[in-house]
């Protein structure tokens, strides 16, 4: 039988909701079964100590004179670096810097302070990870599969989508029929509720919540949280110019937009434009 | 060579509209304008109300064309709209029934565009080069952010009034010498 891989999992300046996300996989005691976790700050390990490890996974941000195990947290972190075969660096904090700090490779606006370590890192941002994702990269580092990065560092197999890939809205955002409240069920939240979905790389519609549910099919806007100027000011709020939304969906060329949004807003969905439960068939003129 | 007879109709079309009136001219008036059968003009548009959406069309790109020519040079919002009015006021005079048919037309006999061309439906290719003038101006901090039609009326009914007054014999002047007034008029209205 092989070697369970080794993991230390330390928390920077953070929050431990990452850990707390990851706690309810669906399948953790499979997962922990398959590896040998010798440091958690939240579960039964051993004592912390600087040591081996094939996997690190860091959560939260760096930040410096920050003391951890009456050391400098950056000091152990590099300690850590070079004893390791992997670096995950989980969450939206210790990928970009996030809320609290600053990030492993990159942060908001320029590189972080271990770019050196490119290779070794994968970075997982979320506010928190979906668990799904964690095991995913753990389950394809145990069974040595290679994962696929983007340019930032984040496996495609999850961040090449964007939350908005699966919304339930998808039919009021293709009508340009805006939400007027949270909690409906019906409109689209890009245009006044600011959700960020249609430029957020992340499977949250794809792989759901508690298997259940996600922000924006629960009626609250897609806060934007993988991606690195994360969080942006008014999360509740769709920044616009002139009336037209700063940021318009990925791989799409601005012109191209607002002449499709143009047409798909004048030519009506009159199905949409009503509350769900009081449209009738007989309405539809065809 | 379709698509070129059907331009040359739809220039004879927009005399026509201007000279006599949209609802006055009769299909059969633009045929015998062209030397054309009017079963063969029916070959080209299967209506007056078809050739009314396509005259939309056509003077929307055109116009949108043009003000996308303006868009791509790297000058400040200020040159730009002095640009766009300028533009707008050329064509006034030089295609006088391109303006008037826009104006006289399409947004006097609404009733007509029901069918096909409600809302951006014919006019986006001009409407949406409008918004890409008014965002940009926004995103290099030179206009102010404000509602899109509070702009957009403020800045077509402007130029469309000055024109209107002009093909009305009101004004005293040549229209290209209100072009530096207006601009400036809309500059400070629009500008940061």
């Amino acid at each position: 039988m092989l070697l369970k891989p080794k993991i230390i999992w330390i928390d920077g300046v953070g929050c431990n909701g990452c850990s707390h996300s990851f706690f309810n996989l669906t399948y953790i005691d499979t997962l922990l079964n398959k590896i040998e976790l010798l440091y958690h700050p939240l579960l039964d390990t051993d004592e912390f100590k600087i040591q081996k490890s094939d996997i690190l996974i860091i959560e939260g941000a760096l930040k410096d004179n920050f003391q951890k195990f009456n050391k400098n947290l950056i000091e152990i972190v590099e300690d850590l670096f070079s004893l390791t075969t992997k670096i995950i660096a989980l969450g939206s904090c210790a990928s970009f810097g996030g809320i609290f700090g600053e990030g492993i490779l990159f942060n908001k606006e320029n590189l972080g302070r271990f770019y050196n370590y490119k290779d070794k890192i994968i970075n997982l941002p979320g506010c928190p990870i979906h668990p799904e994702w964690l095991g995913y990269v753990l389950e394809m580092i145990i069974t040595k599969k290679p994962i696929v990065l983007d340019e930032e560092n984040r496996p495609k197999e999850i961040y090449s989508f964007v939350s908005h890939s699966g919304c339930v809205r998808n039919e009021y955002f293709d009508w340009k029929v805006d939400s007027e409240d949270f909690g409906t069920k019906e409109g689209c939240l890009f245009y006044n509720q600011g959700c960020q979905g249609p430029f957020t790389h992340s499977s949250c519609n794809k792989i759901l919540w508690n298997e259940v549910s996600s922000k924006p099919r629960a009626g609250l806007p897609c806060f934007g949280c993988t991606e690195r100027n994360f969080p942006k000011i008014n999360l509740f709020q769709t920044d616009t110019m002139m009336g037209i939304p700063t940021k318009i969906p990925l791989g799409v060329n601005k012109r191209a937009y607002l002449t499709l949004a143009g047409i798909a807003k004048s030519l009506k969905n009159e199905r949409l434009e009503k509350r769900l439960f009081e449209y009738e068939k007989t309405n539809n003129k065809n | 060579m379709k698509e070129s007879k059907k331009e040359v109709i739809m220039k004879t079309a927009l005399t026509l509209f201007a000279k006599k009136g949209f609802y006055v001219t009769t299909i059969a008036d633009i045929a015998k304008e062209m030397g054309m059968s009017v079963g063969n003009m029916y070959n080209y548009f299967a209506s007056k109300e078809a050739l009314a959406k396509e005259l939309l069309l056509y003077t929307s790109r055109k116009f949108g064309d043009e003000i996308r020519k303006i868009n791509e040079q790297t000058i400040t919002s200020k040159e730009k709209i002095e640009k766009i009015i300028e533009l707008y006021f050329t064509m006034a005079v030089n295609e006088p029934e391109l303006v008037d048919y826009f104006m006289r037309v399409y947004l006097s006999n609404k009733e007509i565009f029901n069918n096909g061309c409600e809302g951006m439906l014919c006019v986006s290719a001009f409407v949406t080069e409008i918004m890409i003038f008014f965002e940009e101006g926004v995103r290099k901090k030179e206009l102010k952010n404000q509602d899109f039609f509070v702009a957009f009326g403020l800045f077509m009914g402007y130029i469309g009034g000055i024109v209107f007054l002009n093909n009305d014999g009101v004004l005293p002047k040549p229209l290209s010498e209100y072009s530096k007034d207006v601009s400036e008029n809309i500059y400070n209205a629009l500008k940061a």
